[in-house]
Protein backbone atom coordinates (compact mmCIF):
# COMPACT_ATOMS: atom_id res chain seq x y z
CA UNK A 1 0.00 0.00 0.00
CA UNK A 2 1.02 3.31 -1.20
CA UNK A 3 0.08 6.35 1.05
CA UNK A 4 -2.70 6.58 -1.74
CA UNK A 5 -5.36 4.15 -2.84
CA UNK A 6 -5.01 3.44 -6.92
CA UNK A 7 -8.31 3.69 -7.98
CA UNK A 8 -7.67 3.95 -11.95
CA UNK A 9 -4.63 1.92 -13.50
CA UNK A 10 -4.86 2.77 -17.68
CA UNK A 11 -1.41 1.04 -18.74
CA UNK A 12 0.06 1.26 -22.22
CA UNK A 13 -3.75 1.57 -23.37
CA UNK A 14 -4.43 1.89 -27.25
CA UNK A 15 -7.97 0.89 -28.24
CA UNK A 16 -8.55 0.37 -32.05
CA UNK A 17 -11.77 1.08 -34.24
CA UNK A 18 -12.32 -0.99 -37.39
CA UNK A 19 -13.30 1.32 -39.67
CA UNK A 20 -15.12 -1.04 -43.19
CA UNK A 21 -14.08 1.31 -45.68
CA UNK A 22 -17.69 0.84 -46.73
CA UNK A 23 -19.94 -0.14 -44.16
CA UNK A 24 -20.96 -3.52 -44.65
CA UNK A 25 -23.95 -4.68 -42.34
CA UNK A 26 -25.94 -7.09 -43.66
CA UNK A 27 -25.50 -10.93 -44.53
CA UNK A 28 -25.99 -10.65 -48.95
CA UNK A 29 -23.63 -7.87 -48.86
CA UNK A 30 -20.53 -9.31 -46.84
CA UNK A 31 -20.88 -12.74 -49.03
CA UNK A 32 -20.91 -10.44 -52.33
CA UNK A 33 -18.10 -8.95 -51.36
CA UNK A 34 -16.34 -12.18 -49.61
CA UNK A 35 -16.74 -13.98 -52.78
CA UNK A 36 -15.39 -10.68 -54.62
CA UNK A 37 -12.30 -10.54 -52.38
CA UNK A 38 -13.41 -7.08 -51.34
CA UNK A 39 -14.16 -7.36 -47.63
CA UNK A 40 -11.21 -4.67 -46.36
CA UNK A 41 -10.93 -2.99 -43.19
CA UNK A 42 -9.07 0.26 -42.43
CA UNK A 43 -7.64 0.33 -38.57
CA UNK A 44 -8.26 3.40 -36.84
CA UNK A 45 -6.09 4.47 -33.14
CA UNK A 46 -8.50 6.06 -31.05
CA UNK A 47 -6.47 5.93 -28.45
CA UNK A 48 -2.51 5.15 -28.62
CA UNK A 49 -0.32 3.72 -25.48
CA UNK A 50 -1.77 6.22 -22.64
CA UNK A 51 -0.61 5.41 -19.68
CA UNK A 52 -2.78 7.43 -16.68
CA UNK A 53 -2.61 5.96 -12.97
CA UNK A 54 -5.58 8.02 -10.90
CA UNK A 55 -4.94 7.84 -7.01
CA UNK A 56 -8.22 8.21 -4.44
CA UNK A 57 -9.43 11.72 -4.16
CA UNK A 58 -7.47 13.38 -7.37
CA UNK A 59 -9.83 14.61 -9.77
CA UNK A 60 -8.29 14.94 -13.01
CA UNK A 61 -9.32 17.13 -16.06
CA UNK A 62 -8.92 15.50 -19.59
CA UNK A 63 -8.33 18.06 -22.72
CA UNK A 64 -7.39 18.01 -26.42
CA UNK A 65 -9.21 19.29 -29.11
CA UNK A 66 -12.18 17.39 -30.58
CA UNK A 67 -12.03 13.88 -31.93
CA UNK A 68 -9.13 13.30 -29.97
CA UNK A 69 -9.66 10.64 -27.96
CA UNK A 70 -11.13 11.89 -24.37
CA UNK A 71 -14.22 10.13 -24.49
CA UNK A 72 -13.00 6.88 -25.76
CA UNK A 73 -10.66 7.21 -22.61
CA UNK A 74 -13.50 7.45 -20.67
CA UNK A 75 -15.77 4.79 -22.10
CA UNK A 76 -13.14 2.24 -21.64
CA UNK A 77 -12.44 3.51 -18.04
CA UNK A 78 -16.07 3.06 -17.56
CA UNK A 79 -15.93 -0.42 -19.07
CA UNK A 80 -18.10 0.10 -22.28
CA UNK A 81 -15.50 -0.48 -24.61
CA UNK A 82 -12.44 -3.33 -24.24
CA UNK A 83 -8.81 -1.89 -24.62
CA UNK A 84 -7.41 -3.50 -28.06
CA UNK A 85 -4.03 -3.45 -26.16
CA UNK A 86 -2.51 -2.70 -22.56
CA UNK A 87 -5.44 -2.82 -19.55
CA UNK A 88 -6.98 -0.86 -17.72
CA UNK A 89 -7.54 -1.70 -13.96
CA UNK A 90 -10.20 0.19 -11.76
CA UNK A 91 -10.69 0.01 -8.15
CA UNK A 92 -14.43 1.13 -6.84
CA UNK A 93 -17.81 2.05 -8.11
CA UNK A 94 -17.93 4.36 -11.26
CA UNK A 95 -20.65 6.23 -12.39
CA UNK A 96 -20.25 7.00 -15.84
CA UNK A 97 -21.60 10.47 -16.63
CA UNK A 98 -21.01 10.21 -20.57
CA UNK A 99 -24.66 11.69 -21.33
CA UNK A 100 -27.13 12.69 -18.50
CA UNK A 101 -30.37 9.67 -19.14
CA UNK A 102 -28.72 7.51 -21.14
CA UNK A 103 -31.04 4.88 -20.06
CA UNK A 104 -34.03 7.07 -19.65
CA UNK A 105 -37.19 5.32 -21.22
CA UNK A 106 -39.55 8.51 -22.86
CA UNK A 107 -42.55 6.60 -22.39
CA UNK A 108 -42.48 5.94 -18.96
CA UNK A 109 -42.67 8.44 -15.75
CA UNK A 110 -39.87 10.09 -14.17
CA UNK A 111 -40.57 8.23 -11.16
CA UNK A 112 -40.70 4.31 -12.94
CA UNK A 113 -37.08 5.85 -14.66
CA UNK A 114 -35.33 6.87 -11.64
CA UNK A 115 -35.41 3.17 -10.29
CA UNK A 116 -34.60 2.22 -13.86
CA UNK A 117 -31.75 4.05 -14.39
CA UNK A 118 -30.14 3.19 -11.19
CA UNK A 119 -30.74 -0.17 -11.91
CA UNK A 120 -29.17 0.51 -14.87
CA UNK A 121 -26.27 2.10 -12.80
CA UNK A 122 -25.96 -1.24 -10.53
CA UNK A 123 -28.71 -0.56 -7.73
CA UNK A 124 -31.01 -2.71 -6.30
CA UNK A 125 -34.50 -1.19 -6.12
CA UNK A 126 -34.55 -1.15 -1.97
CA UNK A 127 -31.22 1.12 -2.55
CA UNK A 128 -33.50 3.64 -5.30
CA UNK A 129 -36.31 3.33 -2.79
CA UNK A 130 -34.17 5.15 -0.41
CA UNK A 131 -32.55 7.84 -1.99
CA UNK A 132 -35.83 8.82 -4.31
CA UNK A 133 -36.80 11.56 -2.26
CA UNK A 134 -33.17 12.74 -2.27
CA UNK A 135 -33.26 12.66 -6.16
CA UNK A 136 -36.14 14.12 -6.93
CA UNK A 137 -35.26 16.80 -4.19
CA UNK A 138 -32.19 17.67 -5.91
CA UNK A 139 -33.84 17.62 -9.62
CA UNK A 140 -36.67 19.70 -8.48
CA UNK A 141 -39.26 17.61 -10.32
CA UNK A 142 -41.97 17.44 -7.84
CA UNK A 143 -44.68 18.38 -10.07
CA UNK A 144 -43.72 16.36 -12.41
CA UNK A 145 -43.03 13.03 -11.42
CA UNK A 146 -46.03 11.05 -12.52
CA UNK A 147 -45.71 12.63 -16.08
CA UNK A 148 -44.16 10.44 -18.86
CA UNK A 149 -40.77 11.30 -19.56
CA UNK A 150 -41.19 12.51 -23.46
CA UNK A 151 -43.00 15.84 -21.64
CA UNK A 152 -39.89 16.58 -20.46
CA UNK A 153 -37.32 19.14 -21.99
CA UNK A 154 -33.42 18.72 -22.16
CA UNK A 155 -33.11 20.64 -19.20
CA UNK A 156 -35.17 18.41 -17.22
CA UNK A 157 -33.93 15.46 -17.87
CA UNK A 158 -30.27 16.56 -17.59
CA UNK A 159 -31.42 17.09 -13.73
CA UNK A 160 -33.04 14.31 -13.21
CA UNK A 161 -29.93 12.26 -14.54
CA UNK A 162 -27.45 14.04 -12.74
CA UNK A 163 -29.53 13.66 -9.52
CA UNK A 164 -29.68 10.00 -10.09
CA UNK A 165 -25.76 9.51 -11.06
CA UNK A 166 -24.75 11.38 -8.33
CA UNK A 167 -26.85 10.75 -5.56
CA UNK A 168 -25.64 7.08 -5.50
CA UNK A 169 -21.63 8.04 -4.36
CA UNK A 170 -19.74 5.99 -6.54
CA UNK A 171 -15.94 6.18 -5.37
CA UNK A 172 -15.13 7.58 -9.22
CA UNK A 173 -17.31 9.90 -11.08
CA UNK A 174 -16.81 10.37 -14.81
CA UNK A 175 -18.02 13.38 -15.96
CA UNK A 176 -18.34 14.17 -20.16
CA UNK A 177 -18.96 17.32 -20.89
CA UNK A 178 -22.60 17.29 -20.02
CA UNK A 179 -23.84 19.74 -17.88
CA UNK A 180 -24.11 22.36 -21.16
CA UNK A 181 -27.67 22.25 -21.26
CA UNK A 182 -29.10 23.37 -17.87
CA UNK A 183 -29.58 26.70 -16.99
CA UNK A 184 -26.79 28.90 -14.67
CA UNK A 185 -28.91 28.12 -11.76
CA UNK A 186 -28.71 24.22 -12.13
CA UNK A 187 -24.78 23.94 -13.39
CA UNK A 188 -23.53 25.53 -10.50
CA UNK A 189 -26.01 23.26 -8.16
CA UNK A 190 -23.61 20.64 -10.19
CA UNK A 191 -20.56 22.14 -9.74
CA UNK A 192 -21.31 22.29 -5.71
CA UNK A 193 -22.41 18.68 -5.82
CA UNK A 194 -18.74 18.02 -7.57
CA UNK A 195 -17.33 20.02 -5.24
CA UNK A 196 -18.90 18.09 -2.37
CA UNK A 197 -18.20 14.59 -3.71
CA UNK A 198 -14.30 15.68 -4.22
CA UNK A 199 -14.45 16.99 -0.50
CA UNK A 200 -16.35 13.68 0.28
CA UNK A 201 -12.81 11.88 -1.28
CA UNK A 202 -14.72 11.09 -4.17
CA UNK A 203 -11.99 10.95 -7.64
CA UNK A 204 -13.21 12.60 -10.15
CA UNK A 205 -12.53 12.18 -14.13
CA UNK A 206 -13.42 15.18 -15.95
CA UNK A 207 -13.90 16.15 -19.65
CA UNK A 208 -14.49 19.69 -20.99
CA UNK A 209 -13.67 22.32 -23.36
CA UNK A 210 -14.42 24.80 -20.44
CA UNK A 211 -10.44 25.62 -19.19
CA UNK A 212 -12.15 27.44 -16.40
CA UNK A 213 -14.10 24.81 -15.40
CA UNK A 214 -11.19 22.22 -15.34
CA UNK A 215 -8.84 24.48 -13.53
CA UNK A 216 -11.41 24.92 -10.53
CA UNK A 217 -12.13 21.50 -10.60
CA UNK A 218 -9.21 19.53 -11.05
CA UNK A 219 -5.70 19.19 -9.57
CA UNK A 220 -4.44 16.85 -12.69
CA UNK A 221 -4.64 17.01 -16.06
CA UNK A 222 -4.18 15.20 -18.69
CA UNK A 223 -4.08 16.73 -22.60
CA UNK A 224 -4.28 14.13 -25.54
CA UNK A 225 -3.93 15.42 -29.21
CA UNK A 226 -4.89 12.31 -31.87
CA UNK A 227 -5.07 9.64 -29.48
CA UNK A 228 -1.29 10.29 -28.29
CA UNK A 229 -0.53 11.79 -24.67
CA UNK A 230 0.72 15.37 -24.80
CA UNK A 231 1.45 16.35 -21.35
CA UNK A 232 0.35 15.41 -18.21
CA UNK A 233 0.84 16.17 -14.37
CA UNK A 234 -0.70 19.59 -12.28
CA UNK A 235 -3.26 21.06 -13.95
CA UNK A 236 -2.67 24.74 -14.42
CA UNK A 237 0.76 23.74 -16.02
CA UNK A 238 -0.87 21.74 -18.35
CA UNK A 239 -3.73 24.03 -19.02
CA UNK A 240 -1.63 27.08 -19.74
CA UNK A 241 0.39 24.74 -22.14
CA UNK A 242 -2.93 23.65 -23.97
CA UNK A 243 -4.44 27.22 -24.08
CA UNK A 244 -0.93 28.30 -25.28
CA UNK A 245 -0.71 25.79 -28.22
CA UNK A 246 -4.31 26.59 -29.24
CA UNK A 247 -3.14 30.41 -29.83
CA UNK A 248 -0.13 29.95 -31.07
CA UNK B 1 -8.99 -24.20 -13.83
CA UNK B 2 -8.95 -22.13 -11.20
CA UNK B 3 -9.20 -18.70 -12.96
CA UNK B 4 -11.90 -20.39 -15.27
CA UNK B 5 -13.99 -21.02 -11.64
CA UNK B 6 -13.37 -17.24 -11.03
CA UNK B 7 -14.08 -15.90 -13.94
CA UNK B 8 -17.44 -18.23 -13.50
CA UNK B 9 -18.42 -16.79 -10.38
CA UNK B 10 -17.72 -13.34 -11.44
CA UNK B 11 -19.81 -13.46 -13.88
CA UNK B 12 -22.63 -15.31 -11.37
CA UNK B 13 -22.32 -12.00 -8.80
CA UNK B 14 -22.42 -9.68 -12.28
CA UNK B 15 -25.48 -11.71 -12.57
CA UNK B 16 -26.36 -11.08 -9.11
CA UNK B 17 -25.77 -7.20 -8.80
CA UNK B 18 -27.95 -6.81 -12.11
CA UNK B 19 -30.99 -8.96 -11.35
CA UNK B 20 -33.03 -5.88 -10.13
CA UNK B 21 -32.35 -4.67 -13.86
CA UNK B 22 -33.71 -7.72 -15.39
CA UNK B 23 -37.19 -7.57 -13.34
CA UNK B 24 -37.38 -3.64 -14.07
CA UNK B 25 -36.82 -4.47 -17.46
CA UNK B 26 -39.20 -6.89 -17.83
CA UNK B 27 -42.44 -5.32 -15.95
CA UNK B 28 -41.79 -2.23 -18.03
CA UNK B 29 -41.87 -4.29 -21.53
CA UNK B 30 -44.95 -5.99 -20.27
CA UNK B 31 -46.29 -2.54 -18.71
CA UNK B 32 -45.55 -0.67 -22.26
CA UNK B 33 -47.62 -3.02 -23.98
CA UNK B 34 -50.91 -3.23 -22.28
CA UNK B 35 -50.72 0.36 -20.87
CA UNK B 36 -52.78 2.81 -23.13
CA UNK B 37 -55.43 -0.39 -23.37
CA UNK B 38 -58.73 -0.41 -22.34
CA UNK B 39 -58.56 -4.15 -21.67
CA UNK B 40 -55.20 -4.02 -20.05
CA UNK B 41 -54.04 -7.74 -19.56
CA UNK B 42 -57.27 -9.07 -20.67
CA UNK B 43 -55.69 -9.19 -24.17
CA UNK B 44 -53.32 -11.49 -23.19
CA UNK B 45 -56.04 -14.38 -22.58
CA UNK B 46 -58.43 -12.50 -25.37
CA UNK B 47 -55.87 -12.22 -27.67
CA UNK B 48 -55.12 -16.49 -28.17
CA UNK B 49 -58.54 -17.37 -27.82
CA UNK B 50 -59.79 -15.37 -30.71
CA UNK B 51 -56.80 -16.55 -32.92
CA UNK B 52 -57.89 -19.97 -31.98
CA UNK B 53 -61.45 -19.82 -32.57
CA UNK B 54 -60.84 -18.72 -35.98
CA UNK B 55 -58.54 -21.74 -36.56
CA UNK B 56 -60.63 -24.00 -35.47
CA UNK B 57 -63.22 -22.63 -37.04
CA UNK B 58 -61.39 -22.90 -40.16
CA UNK B 59 -59.51 -26.36 -39.85
CA UNK B 60 -62.14 -28.36 -37.53
CA UNK B 61 -64.04 -29.67 -40.43
CA UNK B 62 -60.79 -30.90 -42.09
CA UNK B 63 -59.48 -32.15 -39.03
CA UNK B 64 -62.56 -33.35 -36.98
CA UNK B 65 -62.72 -36.80 -37.82
CA UNK B 66 -58.85 -37.73 -37.27
CA UNK B 67 -57.90 -35.34 -33.79
CA UNK B 68 -59.98 -35.97 -30.62
CA UNK B 69 -60.94 -32.01 -29.02
CA UNK B 70 -59.43 -30.24 -32.08
CA UNK B 71 -59.73 -26.78 -29.90
CA UNK B 72 -57.30 -28.13 -27.29
CA UNK B 73 -55.17 -29.90 -29.59
CA UNK B 74 -54.48 -26.74 -31.29
CA UNK B 75 -54.06 -23.99 -28.80
CA UNK B 76 -51.83 -25.98 -26.94
CA UNK B 77 -49.19 -25.88 -30.39
CA UNK B 78 -50.55 -22.56 -30.67
CA UNK B 79 -49.41 -21.31 -27.07
CA UNK B 80 -46.12 -22.78 -27.14
CA UNK B 81 -45.16 -21.68 -30.39
CA UNK B 82 -45.95 -18.41 -30.39
CA UNK B 83 -44.11 -18.10 -27.50
CA UNK B 84 -40.93 -19.30 -29.11
CA UNK B 85 -42.00 -16.94 -32.49
CA UNK B 86 -42.64 -14.04 -30.20
CA UNK B 87 -40.09 -13.71 -28.10
CA UNK B 88 -37.30 -14.82 -30.01
CA UNK B 89 -38.09 -12.39 -32.43
CA UNK B 90 -37.98 -9.56 -30.49
CA UNK B 91 -34.96 -10.40 -29.08
CA UNK B 92 -33.19 -10.31 -32.31
CA UNK B 93 -33.45 -6.14 -31.91
CA UNK B 94 -32.22 -6.83 -27.87
CA UNK B 95 -28.91 -5.61 -28.82
CA UNK B 96 -29.55 -3.33 -31.48
CA UNK B 97 -32.29 -1.62 -29.51
CA UNK B 98 -30.59 -1.08 -26.53
CA UNK B 99 -27.55 0.56 -28.55
CA UNK B 100 -28.19 4.45 -27.04
CA UNK B 101 -27.86 2.78 -23.50
CA UNK B 102 -24.78 0.44 -24.21
CA UNK B 103 -22.93 3.57 -25.78
CA UNK B 104 -23.49 5.44 -22.56
CA UNK B 105 -23.09 3.10 -19.91
CA UNK B 106 -21.57 -0.27 -18.60
CA UNK B 107 -24.65 -2.92 -18.44
CA UNK B 108 -23.83 -6.64 -18.83
CA UNK B 109 -25.11 -6.67 -22.17
CA UNK B 110 -27.04 -10.32 -22.47
CA UNK B 111 -29.36 -8.92 -19.83
CA UNK B 112 -31.66 -6.94 -22.53
CA UNK B 113 -32.17 -10.45 -24.20
CA UNK B 114 -32.96 -12.07 -21.55
CA UNK B 115 -35.51 -9.37 -20.46
CA UNK B 116 -37.44 -10.08 -23.97
CA UNK B 117 -37.32 -13.99 -23.78
CA UNK B 118 -38.75 -14.17 -19.93
CA UNK B 119 -41.31 -10.89 -20.74
CA UNK B 120 -42.65 -13.48 -23.74
CA UNK B 121 -42.97 -16.12 -20.85
CA UNK B 122 -44.62 -13.89 -18.54
CA UNK B 123 -47.30 -13.33 -21.51
CA UNK B 124 -47.08 -17.10 -22.20
CA UNK B 125 -47.85 -17.70 -18.22
CA UNK B 126 -50.85 -14.89 -18.85
CA UNK B 127 -52.14 -16.84 -21.59
CA UNK B 128 -52.78 -19.96 -19.51
CA UNK B 129 -55.79 -18.43 -18.31
CA UNK B 130 -57.43 -19.14 -21.71
CA UNK B 131 -56.16 -22.20 -21.77
CA UNK B 132 -57.69 -22.97 -18.84
CA UNK B 133 -61.07 -21.57 -20.36
CA UNK B 134 -60.46 -23.52 -23.38
CA UNK B 135 -60.34 -27.01 -21.10
CA UNK B 136 -63.55 -25.75 -19.42
CA UNK B 137 -65.66 -24.97 -22.26
CA UNK B 138 -64.75 -28.06 -24.15
CA UNK B 139 -64.78 -30.07 -20.73
CA UNK B 140 -61.45 -31.25 -21.81
CA UNK B 141 -60.25 -33.89 -18.53
CA UNK B 142 -58.24 -32.37 -16.49
CA UNK B 143 -55.77 -35.07 -14.84
CA UNK B 144 -52.70 -34.29 -12.76
CA UNK B 145 -50.45 -35.10 -15.43
CA UNK B 146 -51.28 -31.21 -16.66
CA UNK B 147 -49.85 -29.96 -13.34
CA UNK B 148 -45.93 -30.81 -15.19
CA UNK B 149 -46.07 -28.50 -17.61
CA UNK B 150 -43.67 -26.02 -16.14
CA UNK B 151 -40.80 -29.13 -16.50
CA UNK B 152 -41.81 -28.14 -20.42
CA UNK B 153 -41.69 -24.43 -20.54
CA UNK B 154 -37.86 -24.62 -18.69
CA UNK B 155 -36.67 -26.78 -21.55
CA UNK B 156 -38.43 -24.56 -24.09
CA UNK B 157 -36.95 -21.00 -22.10
CA UNK B 158 -33.85 -22.22 -21.97
CA UNK B 159 -33.75 -23.28 -25.57
CA UNK B 160 -35.52 -19.68 -26.43
CA UNK B 161 -32.59 -17.67 -24.76
CA UNK B 162 -29.92 -20.10 -26.72
CA UNK B 163 -31.59 -19.04 -29.87
CA UNK B 164 -32.75 -15.41 -28.87
CA UNK B 165 -28.60 -14.75 -27.56
CA UNK B 166 -27.10 -16.16 -31.02
CA UNK B 167 -29.81 -14.01 -33.15
CA UNK B 168 -29.23 -10.56 -30.96
CA UNK B 169 -25.72 -10.69 -31.11
CA UNK B 170 -25.66 -11.97 -35.18
CA UNK B 171 -28.05 -9.19 -35.80
CA UNK B 172 -25.47 -6.54 -34.15
CA UNK B 173 -23.24 -7.63 -37.41
CA UNK B 174 -25.56 -8.26 -39.82
CA UNK B 175 -29.17 -6.46 -40.18
CA UNK B 176 -31.16 -8.69 -42.48
CA UNK B 177 -30.83 -11.32 -39.59
CA UNK B 178 -34.71 -10.40 -38.54
CA UNK B 179 -35.66 -10.50 -42.06
CA UNK B 180 -34.47 -13.94 -42.97
CA UNK B 181 -35.58 -15.32 -39.21
CA UNK B 182 -38.79 -13.96 -40.42
CA UNK B 183 -39.18 -16.37 -43.37
CA UNK B 184 -37.48 -19.24 -41.22
CA UNK B 185 -39.96 -19.23 -38.59
CA UNK B 186 -42.66 -18.98 -41.15
CA UNK B 187 -41.64 -22.08 -43.05
CA UNK B 188 -41.01 -23.68 -38.94
CA UNK B 189 -44.70 -22.82 -38.28
CA UNK B 190 -45.64 -25.31 -40.89
CA UNK B 191 -43.19 -27.94 -40.25
CA UNK B 192 -44.71 -28.45 -36.68
CA UNK B 193 -47.83 -29.62 -36.37
CA UNK B 194 -49.93 -27.14 -34.72
CA UNK B 195 -52.97 -27.16 -36.44
CA UNK B 196 -52.25 -30.93 -38.00
CA UNK B 197 -51.58 -34.52 -36.69
CA UNK B 198 -47.83 -35.25 -38.00
CA UNK B 199 -49.40 -38.90 -39.03
CA UNK B 200 -50.43 -36.90 -41.98
CA UNK B 201 -47.28 -35.63 -42.77
CA UNK B 202 -45.36 -37.72 -45.96
CA UNK B 203 -43.11 -40.30 -43.85
CA UNK B 204 -39.30 -38.31 -45.39
CA UNK B 205 -40.99 -35.38 -43.48
CA UNK B 206 -42.27 -36.83 -40.40
CA UNK B 207 -38.93 -38.73 -39.87
CA UNK B 208 -37.05 -35.04 -40.15
CA UNK B 209 -39.38 -33.58 -38.35
CA UNK B 210 -39.38 -35.94 -35.30
CA UNK B 211 -35.50 -35.64 -35.29
CA UNK B 212 -34.79 -32.31 -35.94
CA UNK B 213 -38.18 -29.61 -35.02
CA UNK B 214 -37.02 -29.09 -31.31
CA UNK B 215 -40.55 -27.42 -31.41
CA UNK B 216 -41.90 -31.13 -32.15
CA UNK B 217 -39.99 -32.19 -29.46
CA UNK B 218 -41.87 -29.46 -26.61
CA UNK B 219 -45.13 -29.17 -27.98
CA UNK B 220 -45.41 -33.05 -28.30
CA UNK B 221 -44.43 -33.19 -24.63
CA UNK B 222 -46.92 -30.05 -23.63
CA UNK B 223 -49.82 -32.18 -25.44
CA UNK B 224 -49.20 -35.55 -23.99
CA UNK B 225 -49.58 -33.59 -20.46
CA UNK B 226 -52.43 -31.27 -20.82
CA UNK B 227 -54.51 -32.72 -24.23
CA UNK B 228 -53.72 -36.58 -23.65
CA UNK B 229 -53.49 -36.70 -19.94
CA UNK B 230 -50.10 -39.18 -20.31
CA UNK B 231 -46.56 -38.86 -18.99
CA UNK B 232 -44.50 -37.90 -22.26
CA UNK B 233 -41.92 -40.48 -23.78
CA UNK B 234 -38.77 -40.31 -22.57
CA UNK B 235 -36.97 -40.04 -26.03
CA UNK B 236 -38.86 -36.89 -26.57
CA UNK B 237 -38.47 -35.41 -23.09
CA UNK B 238 -34.21 -36.17 -23.67
CA UNK B 239 -34.86 -34.87 -27.05
CA UNK B 240 -36.59 -31.28 -25.80
CA UNK B 241 -33.33 -31.19 -22.82
CA UNK B 242 -30.85 -32.26 -25.03
CA UNK B 243 -31.49 -29.39 -27.34
CA UNK B 244 -32.29 -26.90 -24.94
CA UNK B 245 -29.05 -27.45 -23.55
CA UNK B 246 -27.50 -27.27 -27.07
CA UNK B 247 -28.85 -24.36 -27.90
CA UNK B 248 -28.09 -22.45 -24.98
CA UNK B 249 -24.30 -23.57 -25.26
CA UNK B 250 -24.11 -22.24 -29.20
CA UNK B 251 -25.91 -18.73 -27.93
CA UNK B 252 -23.65 -18.38 -24.87
CA UNK B 253 -20.82 -19.03 -26.83
CA UNK B 254 -21.74 -16.74 -29.39
CA UNK B 255 -22.66 -14.02 -27.53
CA UNK B 256 -19.68 -14.32 -25.78
CA UNK B 257 -17.15 -14.54 -28.16
CA UNK B 258 -18.71 -10.91 -30.21
CA UNK B 259 -19.93 -8.75 -27.14
CA UNK B 260 -17.07 -6.46 -26.85
CA UNK B 261 -17.45 -5.98 -30.74
CA UNK B 262 -20.72 -4.62 -30.34
CA UNK B 263 -20.17 -1.19 -29.28
CA UNK B 264 -18.17 -0.96 -32.78
CA UNK B 265 -21.38 -1.68 -34.93
CA UNK B 266 -24.20 -0.09 -32.89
Amino acid sequence: MGEKRLMVDVNDVTIRFNLASQKIDNLKEYFIKLVKRELMFQEFLAVKNINLKVHAGEAWGLIGTNGSGKSTLLKAISGILKPYKGNITVNGSVAPLIELGAGFDKDMTARENIFLNGCVLGHTQQYMKEHFDEIVDFAELHDFIDSPLKNFSSGMRARLGFAIATMVKPDILIVDEILAVGDIKFRQKCMKRMDEMLSNGTTLLYVSHSINEVKRLCDHALWINKGEEVMQGEVNEVCDAYVKEMKG
Amino acid sequence: MNIKQNKFAQYLSEFWKYKDLLKLLVSKNIKLKYRRSFLGYLWSILNPLFIMIVMAVVFSTMFRRSIENFPLYLFCGQLLFNFMNRSTTQAISSITGSGALLKKTYVPKYIFTLARITSGLVDLLFSFGALLIVMIATRASFTWHALLFPLVLVQLYFFCVGLGLFLAQANVFFKDIQYIYNAVTTAWMYLTPIFYDIQMLPEKLQWLVKHFNPMYFYVGQFRDLVWANRLPGFGIVAAGCLCAVLALIIGVWSFMRSKDKFILYI
